[in-house]
């Protein structure tokens, strides 16, 4: 009766717009919770919905070391990518401001370029690079191929961020005594480190995501997570891979809640020092 | 009170200004020349101020003196050493910005001490100078707020409190008052001569407003176009002029258009459509030269019949009353059309006197007005 009335007062176009939203919502969640209760079932075929609920998939999961071997290897290549291309980003970012608008543009077009050209492409190059640099196949390769497409993610946010700080800011601590590096470590990271924070976040989530090019320059002995869930689901189809998509879409919210809580942390940190 | 510099009195406190020479300085970008020939001495202790439009170089050649610019060419001494060698963190020079940029995830005890933090000054001491300067910016009791916690003026003052903490050789402020409402500007011009009065500071200053320099500076340096068009006392540029851009932007002035017909050592006589009028020649002009009489509306004095005893005089039609509080304007509009206006202060007994439209006789002694240089430039300083 309330809840009519609640529509009652709506005009149409309103009606319309929760709808809308409210069937994209579905769209967008619904293929997620179809996962996520598919990992819980007992059969041994996917099928939905499901006629009873264990944990046989995570058991699974478990038992075959494959899975255990290739998350291992995700997050061995995922934990030093994030931490390159945070770094490499950041500075090119901070570099890029300094040089004149054509030079910038230049450079961020070439930092940009892996979200731009078709992952297909970049793959096809990186392989047929790594296979005269015989990186094909190798943790140092696959770490360098994610640190190039992870690049442009850090990039982007750290850019936005590092326009949004007052370049007197930086000019005042150089008149103050500070050498440049001094000044970029003490007044402008602090300023950007919520945006370095979410960059490297970011890196991680797309790191541990990528397949396309893990597919052209893995092998089967050193083979991440996304590698491996493809070649299972080629071979038959095994319903462990419910369990593994539930696991990654943990990793993915975990990601954006630490995301989220650095920037409560620091806010609630500058408050504290304000008022004390 | 602080227009009268006085070296002599500036060997009885204790030193710590340096003099700054500034020698041919010239900043391009490209083909746009910013900042061109610019030659400036400073002594120590004096107060010299930046005056100029937006755009004319004065921040530029500001910039170049922190050493957050590097000049194209020429030179630059402080204490007679060169600067150019020198990055900015090593200059010694305070300076203050335009919106004060305070390091917003600092306290402002955390700002004051950056400056000494850099130069390892022990924390002990630091913190003593702290307290000192804050006490002296009154700012005692804020040491731990955020400069997002503070008012324009609070954090102007710990801008200025950071700029001075480490005893700077040199104190720059660029526009620093600008953004702050006309009460707190008074306020804080008031406090900025009395720290520059107390410390003894050797300072350069920016701004582009005229009451402004003329309340604080020793002396001002007008810049138009990259270029110091003239550099003076306060009294000196009001009172003589040498451009129509002075003229104009320091203080108004009536200009009269015409060509020099005779020049003594101090008078130049000038033909004018209105006929021969007479002023000091501070435009340096010989005869035959094109030049203008430059007047400020207080020398002009109105009166209903032609006394004959300055020897300016002209006669006009009284256009407009404007009142203005503490004095009177009164716009009169000459045979060609030319307007005048004349300012007449309002006293007690005052009954205003004139009627728009009434015939008026104007009058001016020539030792209260200037024939000057045309640069043409009046449109640009208004």
């Amino acid at each position: 009766m309330i809840l009519g009335n609640a529509w009652r007062s709506l005009t149409p176009g309103a009606v319309a717009r929760r709808i809308i939203c409210g069937l994209t919502i579905c769209y967008l969640v619904g293929p997620l919770i179809i996962v996520v209760v598919l990992s819980f079932s007992a059969a041994q075929f996917l099928t939905f919905p499901p006629t009873a609920f264990s944990f046989h998939l995570y058991r699974n999961l478990l038992d075959d070391p494959r899975w255990g071997d290739s998350f291992v290897t995700s997050v061995s290549i995922m934990i030093p990518t994030a931490l390159a291309a945070t770094l490499a980003a950041t500075a090119a970012a901070y570099g890029s401001m300094r040089l004149s608008p054509r030079l910038a543009a230049l450079v961020s077009g070439l930092i940009l370029a892996p979200i731009v050209v078709p992952a297909i492409i970049t793959a096809a190059a990186i392989y047929g690079l790594f296979e005269r640099l015989q990186l094909n196949g190798t943790l140092a390769g696959l770490i360098l191929a994610h640190t190039v497409i992870t690049l442009p993610y850090v990039f982007i946010t750290v850019s936005a961020s590092l326009k949004a700080v007052d370049p007197r800011l930086e000019a005042a601590a150089r008149t103050l005594g500070a050498p440049l590096h001094t000044a970029f470590r003490r007044v402008v990271l602090p300023l950007i480190m919520p945006a370095v924070l979410s960059g490297l976040l970011f890196a991680m989530v797309v790191s541990f995501d990528e397949l396309v090019v893990s597919l052209f320059i893995s092998t089967p002995e050193v083979r991440p997570l996304t590698v491996q869930m493809w070649s299972d689901i080629l071979g038959d189809v095994d319903p462990t891979i419910a369990a593994i998509s539930t696991l990654l879409l943990g990793v993915a919210l975990f990601a954006m809640c630490g995301q989220h809580a650095v920037r409560l942390i620091l806010r609630a940190r500058n408050r504290i020092d304000g008022v004390a | 009170m602080l227009n009268r510099y006085d070296p002599a009195q500036n060997e009885r406190k204790r030193l710590r200004g340096a003099a700054l020479e500034i020698v041919g300085l010239t900043k391009r970008y490209g083909s746009v020349t910013a900042v061109e020939g610019v030659d400036l001495r400073v002594a120590q202790g004096e107060f010299v101020t930046f005056l100029g439009p937006s755009g004319s170089g004065k921040t530029t050649t500001l910039m170049m003196v922190a050493g957050l610019q590097q000049p194209t060419s020429g030179q630059m001494f402080l204490d007679g050493t060169p600067l150019e060698p020198l990055p900015a963190h090593k200059r010694n020079i305070g300076v203050v910005f335009q919106q004060y940029a305070l390091f917003p995830h600092m306290t402002v005890a955390q700002n004051v001490r950056f400056p000494l933090e850099m130069r390892r000054v022990p924390k002990h001491e630091a913190d003593r100078r702290i307290n000192e300067v804050l006490r002296l910016v009154d700012l005692a009791t804020h040491h731990r707020r955020l400069p997002a916690q503070l008012s324009g003026g609070q954090q102007q003052r710990v801008a200025l409190a950071r700029a001075i903490v480490f005893e700077p050789s040199l104190l720059l402020m660029d526009e620093p008052l600008g953004a702050l409402d006309r009460k707190l500007r008074e306020q804080m011009q008031t406090e900025i001569a009395r720290l520059h009065k107390e410390l003894d500071m050797t300072v350069l200053y920016v701004t582009h407003d005229q009451s402004e320099a003329l309340t604080l500076s020793h002396r001002i340096a007008v810049f138009n176009y990259g270029r110091i068009n003239q550099i003076g006392t306060p009294a000196e540029l009001y009172e003589r002029p040498r451009t129509r851009f002075v003229a104009a932007f320091l203080g108004d002035s009536c200009f009269l258009p015409g060509k020099v017909t005779r020049v003594s050592s101090e008078v130049a006589e000038i033909e004018t459509a209105h006929g021969l009028l007479r002023g000091r020649n501070s435009g340096a002009l010989g005869p035959g030269a094109a030049a203008l009489l430059a007047v400020r509306p207080e020398r002009i004095t109105l009166s209903r019949h032609a006394s004959g005893k300055a020897d300016n005089n002209l006669a006009g039609t009284l256009q407009q009353i404007v009142y203005l509080g503490q004095s009177r304007k009164l716009i009169v509009r000459l045979g060609d059309g030319t307007i005048v206006s004349t300012l007449a202060p309002i006293t007690a007994e005052d009954e205003g006197g004139f009627d728009p439209g009434d015939h008026v006789e104007l009058a001016w002694s020539s030792r209260g007005c200037n024939v000057l240089t045309d640069d043409g430039e009046a449109k640009d300083a208004e």
